[in-house]
C-alpha cells in the first residue's frame, strides 16, 4: 500500500517536471514548479529527511516559487516575441541530447553507489556530544560543516548585491516595486493583519527548534521574510530604500558575527571556526541568533527586488 | 471503543478523499473560473477538514491534534483569501475586456 503511494508520488513528481519543462506558457511552468517543490517535499518526508523536507518547502518551493513568479510576470510582454522564435531541428535534437546525457550521467552515477553508501553519519552521532546540539543537521550546519553554511550566509548577501545592481541609475538608493493595486480595505490587507502574528510566532518556534529537532534559521528566516512580503504587497507596510546605513549594517551583521566567532576560534581553539571545549553550543546559538535576523532581511529584499522607485519626499 | 474510532478515522478520511476527487473531477470539468473557484473551495474546505477530522484520534495527543486543526484553520484563510483574489482579478480583466 505505502509502496503503491510511493510510486504514485515518485510518477507525478517526474510528469510535473516534464510539464514545467514543456509548458509553453511562462507563468504555467512556474505553478508547475511550485507545485513540484510542494511534491517535493512530500518526498523528502517520506524519506525521513525532514530537515531537507522543511527548507524544500519554505525555500525551494515558497521563495523560490515568489522569484520565478515574479520574473515571470516582469517577463510577460516579451513573451510573444519568446513565442516567435522557433529553433530549428538540429538545435532542439541537440538540446534533447545533451540534456538526456547529463540525466543518464547523473542517474548512472547514483545507481553505481555501493550497497550501504559510503557515510559519514556514525562519525557524526559519535561526535555530537562535543557540540552540545541534539539536532544532528544542526551540529553539521554549524559545527563540523561550518564553513559552508558561513559561505552560504555570505552567498546570499552577494546574491543580493546581484539584485540591487539591476536597479536602473535614476533610483538607485530607492525602493522595491510595491507590485500589485493595493486596496487598503480588500481582502488581501485583512490578510496581512491576520496572518502576521501566527507566522512570525511559526517563524521563530521553528527556528528556536532547530538546536533539537527538525527546523533552523534559513526556514525559520524565509516564514518571517515572506510574512514582511505579504504585509508589503498588501500595502500595510513598506520595504526600507536601500541606500539606508542600518540597512546595510543589518545585512551583514549576522555573517559578520559568524566570521568573527570563527576568527576569534583560532585563538582560542587553534583553528578556524573552531570552538573551544565546552562553548560550542552557547558559540553556534549565538551564530543562529545573529543569523537569523541578517538572513530575513536578506531573504525579505530579495524577494521584494531591485529598487525601482525613489521614496517619498 | 479503539475500533469504533478506527471506523470513525476510515470513513471521515474517505468521504474527506470523495470531496477532494469530486473537488478534482468539477475542477477539470466546469467551463469557467468562478464554477471552478466554487468547487475547488469546497474540495479544499471539507475535504481537508474531514481529512483532519477522521486523523485527529489518531494525533497521540492533544497538542498534535490542536496543530492539525490549525493546519485546517490556516488553509481555509488561505482558500479563502486566495479564491478572492482571484475572482476579483477576473472581475476586473472581465470588466475591461
Amino acid at each position: 500500500m505505502i509502496a503503491a503511494l510511493n510510486i504514485g508520488v515518485a510518477a507525478l513528481v517526474l510528469a510535473l517536471a516534464l510539464f514545467t519543462i514543456v509548458a509553453r506558457e511562462s507563468f504555467a511552468a512556474c505553478v508547475g514548479f511550485l507545485a513540484y517543490g510542494l511534491l517535493l517535499t512530500l518526498v523528502w518526508v517520506q524519506l525521513q529527511g525532514l530537515d531537507v523536507a522543511l527548507i524544500e518547502g519554505a525555500v525551494g518551493g515558497g521563495l523560490t516559487g515568489v522569484l520565478v513568479i515574479g520574473a515571470a510576470v516582469r517577463l510577460r510582454s516579451t513573451q510573444a516575441a519568446a513565442d516567435a522564435v522557433r529553433l530549428g531541428m538540429p538545435a532542439r535534437m541537440l538540446a534533447v541530447l545533451l540534456s538526456g546525457g547529463v540525466a543518464a550521467a547523473m542517474a548512472a552515477c547514483v545507481l553505481a553507489l555501493p550497497d550501504p553508501a559510503p557515510t559519514l553519519a556514525p562519525q557524526v552521532s559519535a561526535s555530537m556530544a562535543a557540540t552540545g546540539v541534539a539536532n544532528p543537521v544542526t551540529a553539521v550546519l554549524l559545527a563540523f560543516r561550518a564553513m559552508d553554511t558561513l559561505l552560504e550566509a555570505i552567498v546570499l548577501v552577494l546574491a543580493l548585491i546581484g539584485v540591487w545592481s539591476l536597479a536602473p541609475d535614476r533610483v538607485w538608493g530607492g525602493r522595491p516595486a510595491l507590485g500589485y493595486d493595493v486596496d487598503p480595505d480588500g481582502i488581501l490587507a485583512y490578510v496581512a493583519r491576520i496572518l502576521p502574528p501566527i507566522g512570525i510566532v511559526a517563524g521563530i518556534y521553528i527556528f528556536w527548534a532547530g538546536a533539537d529537532h527538525p527546523g533552523g534559521k534559513f526556514q525559520g528566516a524565509t516564514i518571517l521574510a515572506a510574512m514582511w512580503l505579504l504585509a508589503m504587497r498588501a500595502g500595510l507596510t513598506d520595504a526600507p530604500p536601500v541606500d539606508r546605513k542600518w540597512l546595510r549594517l543589518a545585512l551583514v551583521a549576522g555573517p559578520a558575527a559568524f566570521f568573527a566567532i570563527g576568527l576569534a576560534g583560532t585563538v582560542t581553539a587553534g583553528a578556524f571556526l573552531a570552538y573551544p571545549d565546552g562553548y560550542a553550543k552557547v558559540l553556534i546559538l549565538a551564530i543562529e541568533w545573529a543569523l537569523l535576523p541578517s538572513l530575513a532581511l536578506t531573504l525579505f529584499l530579495l524577494m521584494a527586488g531591485a529598487p525601482q522607485r525613489m521614496s517619498a519626499p | 471503543m479503539k475500533a469504533a474510532l478506527d471506523i470513525a478515522s476510515v470513513l471521515a478520511i474517505s468521504a474527506g478523499a470523495f470531496f477532494f476527487l469530486a473537488g478534482t473531477v468539477a475542477l477539470l470539468r466546469f467551463p469557467d473560473t468562478l464554477s471552478r473557484l466554487h468547487a475547488l473551495t469546497k474540495a479544499d474546505n471539507l475535504g481537508l477538514g474531514l481529512v483532519v477530522v477522521g486523523l485527529l484520534p489518531r494525533a497521540g495527543g492533544v497538542s498534535a491534534g490542536l496543530k492539525l486543526l490549525c493546519i485546517w484553520l490556516l488553509a481555509l484563510l488561505a482558500g479563502a483569501t486566495v479564491s478572492q483574489l482571484i475572482a476579483r482579478t477576473v472581475q476586473t480583466r472581465d470588466v475591461r475586456s
